[in-house]
């Protein structure tokens, strides 16, 4: 039985509604580069390509609603420490997971902080809520809450 | 030896489940072999030349009964009767189907075996000391260590797709039985001042085309704090390694760029950052899984004699076993290295036999070796005959550790698609060279190594003579290496001038040793002679 972590039901309703796994009313500005957002003072989303260096985001990130993480090749996971280096900053808005982005990652990606997916081809629901409830437990922490098994082992 | 609890059979049954839908949406046309080929890679299953080949964990090198008859059943019923040793103590099976390969993942399971993270851009397989347990040597165990970097680097999420392959090393005596230094990242366990247990860390070491041996990179980490700082090493990795060319994107690539110091003060920093999160495993998970490593129930007041008046025996003895830290018992190695056969190549009959060994002399212990060999860890000095009596009627009592014809070779032409020359044909004609035991004990320790091109599967750069295969033209040709070592004087070996064919190379093979025996002072290693008297003598000896 999973202890902790599965996706919540509200998200699991949403598998078919483009894979955002938020309550929250999404950002409607379109995204900006990295180097545009620390220009306008008054962008809210900023998209971190494969490369970029996050931490300069840190300073700002109490205005920003929305943070999209690319994806070039499915490959490149340079995404999954942007993602969960951002969670360990203290960030709480959105970070969205673009570009080549595959069912067979969404599940690391979900438990490195991404809450939702805009993937260059689309995911086939029934396969991704598959992806995400068929791991019961995990051996490590990361962004998530979920308790890895060295904890739950030992109450 | 560790057993799994229901979490972690949990993980690899479930693993099994995900590996047939992704096979299946692979069916479907859901997916492209683009997409499907990394997942496959991370449960071990490349296509070779001819086939599939399935590459299966051996956890830190260590077995049991169960689990190798369980190999030999899949090398009968999904193979053609037999399996393949390899450099990192797994085992590999070389004509697979891929519709076969979740059902044999699915056999593995049931005895505690996987094939997660074998092969892709992953973290391998954990290698450790094949004594382990049983050596004299050893400060403490390592395997306790080795089954909790297993758990921690399987799925780590930030870490599914790094640059490149991860091969980690641990080993807890100051001899190296496990090349550990040509690793990325490894760990050696020693004591400070205080009497305190901990890792001294080496990282960025890596054959391949750019070899490397790794430095190191801290002399004394806490072992409570090894969660924190191996995620800080992979981040740094991770974030600053190059994507744009495939080779150069292993970790060695990266160490050496920044250079010893500037990678090590981006570790301690990321370190420092992990250490905040205070995400490191409790204590008691360490003596959870160290209690299944604690020693089996040697029997005491046992003799140390051993009756050697079988001179074929004593010869075996002589060569094959190994002191042992309980009074009584000794560590025998069984060769994977007949003369003439495939290196590391082993029959269903045959695991089955040693199977049965380990379970009836060596407390259903089984160890294999990044040499390609077998170890039965824990034999009573007393079963040694026994023992050697049923290695003989199965053809694996070859007295011939550590020597010229204990080659390492990787399988080159005869499967490889990456292969620029075969490498079997070339380790069976050297083995025949120099078949003639009297003369092979004469050589001493001579550790050859045989790579069919420079992906260097097996371990050239690390030979005390390397044999490299390129491609000259269009035919199969062999550079000749000298002067590399695995052991814990790491050295890499260097290319001693233009290469071979076939036979050419098992000649310049002979005049090399024959130049060493010509120089050599009494009792002197091949790699101490040549550490002594350099290159060019055995350039002269070899190139006329
Ligand atoms: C036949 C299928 C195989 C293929 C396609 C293959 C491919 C490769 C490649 C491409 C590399 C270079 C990696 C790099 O530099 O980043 C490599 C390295 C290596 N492989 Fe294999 N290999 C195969 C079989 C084996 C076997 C059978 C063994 C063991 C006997 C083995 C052990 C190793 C080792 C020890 C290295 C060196 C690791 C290092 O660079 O530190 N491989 N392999
Ligand atoms: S060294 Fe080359 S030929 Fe040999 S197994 Fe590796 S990739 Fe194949």
């Amino acid at each position: 039985m999973a202890e902790s972590g599965n996706p919540t039901p509200a998200a699991t309703e949403q598998f078919s509604a483009g894979l955002r796994f938020r309550d929250d009313v999404a950002a409607d500005e379109p995204a900006v580069s990295l180097d545009a957002f620390l220009e306008q003072e008054e962008a809210d989303s900023v998209r971190i390509e494969a490369g970029e260096d996050v931490t300069v985001l840190f300073p700002h990130l109490s205005r920003v609603r929305l943070i999209e993480v690319d994806f070039p090749k499915f490959r490149d996971g340079r995404g999954f420490s942007t993602a969960r280096m951002l969670r360990e900053a203290g960030y709480t808005g959105e970070i969205k997971a673009t570009g080549d982005v595959l069912v067979d990652l969404i599940f690391f990606m979900r438990r490195c902080g991404f809450d939702s997916f805009a993937p260059d081809k689309p995911i086939d629901p029934s396969d991704a809520e598959a992806a995400l409830t068929r791991w019961d437990n995990v051996y490590v922490p990361a962004a998530d809450d979920r308790v890895p098994i060295w904890k739950l082992r030992h109450g | 030896m560790y057993r799994y609890d229901k979490y972690d059979q949990a993980m690899v049954d479930t693993r099994v489940e995900e590996f047939r839908d992704q096979v299946r949406r692979r069916i479907e046309g859901k997916m492209d072999d683009d997409q499907f080929k990394p997942l496959r890679l991370k449960n071990g299953l490349y296509l070779q030349l001819h086939a599939y080949m399935l590459r299966v964990a051996v956890p830190y090198g260590t077995l049991n009964s169960a689990q190798m008859r369980t190999l030999a059943m899949i090398a009968r019923k999904y193979d053609r009767g037999y399996g393949h040793f390899t450099t990192r103590q797994n085992i590999q099976y070389n004509w697979i189907k891929l519709a076969e390969a979740p059902d044999i993942l699915a056999d593995l399971a049931k005895v505690e075996m996987h094939a997660i993270q074998t092969s892709g851009e992953s973290i391998r397989n954990i290698s450790s000391d094949q004594y382990a347990g049983a050596a004299a040597d050893e400060l403490i165990d390592p395997r306790p260590w080795a089954e909790m970097l297993r758990q921690m680097t399987t799925f780590m999420p930030e870490f599914s797709y790094l640059p490149r392959k991860f091969k980690i090393a641990i080993i807890a005596s100051a001899e190296d039985r496990i090349a550990l230094r040509w690793h990325d990242f490894a760990l050696r366990i020693v004591q400070n001042t205080a009497g305190e247990l901990g890792f001294e860390v080496f990282a960025g070491g890596g054959m391949g085309r750019t070899p490397f041996i790794a430095y190191c990179i801290r002399e004394f980490l806490p072992t409570t704090q090894i969660f924190s700082y191996l995620q800080a090493v992979l981040r740094v990795w991770n974030r600053h390694a190059r994507r744009d060319n495939i080779h150069k994107q292993r970790m060695k690539i990266l160490v050496h760029d920044l250079g010893q110091e500037e990678f090590t003060a981006q570790v301690e920093e990321a370190f420092e950052h992990f250490l905040s999160l205070g995400e490191d495993f409790p204590p008691a998970e360490y003596d959870r899984i160290a209690a299944y490593f604690a020693p089996p129930a040697f029997e005491q007041g046992l003799s140390d004699e051993i009756d050697l008046s079988d001179p074929a025996f004593a010869r075996w003895v002589e060569r094959q076993v190994v002191a042992h830290k309980a009074p009584g018992y000794a560590i025998a190695n069984i060769s994977l290295k007949p003369v003439g056969g495939i290196p590391g190549d082993i029959t269903a009959e045959q695991m089955e036999l040693v199977a049965d060994l380990a379970e009836r002399f060596s407390f259903d212990e089984l160890r294999s070796t990044h040499a390609q060999n077998l170890v039965l860890p824990h034999v009573k000095k007393a079963d040694l005959y026994t023992v050697w009596q049923a290695l003989v009627s199965a053809g694996l009592a070859d007295a011939n550790l550590d020597l010229i014809s204990d080659l390492i070779a990787c399988p080159g032409l005869d499967y490889c698609s990456l292969a620029n020359a075969r490498s079997i044909p070339v380790a069976q004609k050297i083995a025949e060279r120099f078949a003639d035991p009297a003369r092979q004990a004469d050589l001493g320790e001579l550790k050859i190594k045989i790579s069919g091109c420079i992906n260097a599967c097996g371990h050239h750069h690390a030979g005390n003579i390397g044999i490299l295969g390129v491609d000259r033209k269009g035919s199969e040709s062999y550079q000749l290496l000298l002067g590399g070592s695995g052991d814990e004087d790491t050295t890499q070996a260097k290319i001693a001038g233009p290469g071979f064919d076939e036979d050419g190379i098992v000649d310049a093979v002979e005049r090399a040793v024959e130049h060493y025996r010509a120089v050599r002072s009494p009792n002197e290693r091949f790699i101490d002679t040549y550490r002594r008297v350099g290159m060019d003598g055995f350039k002269e000896a070899i190139y006329g």
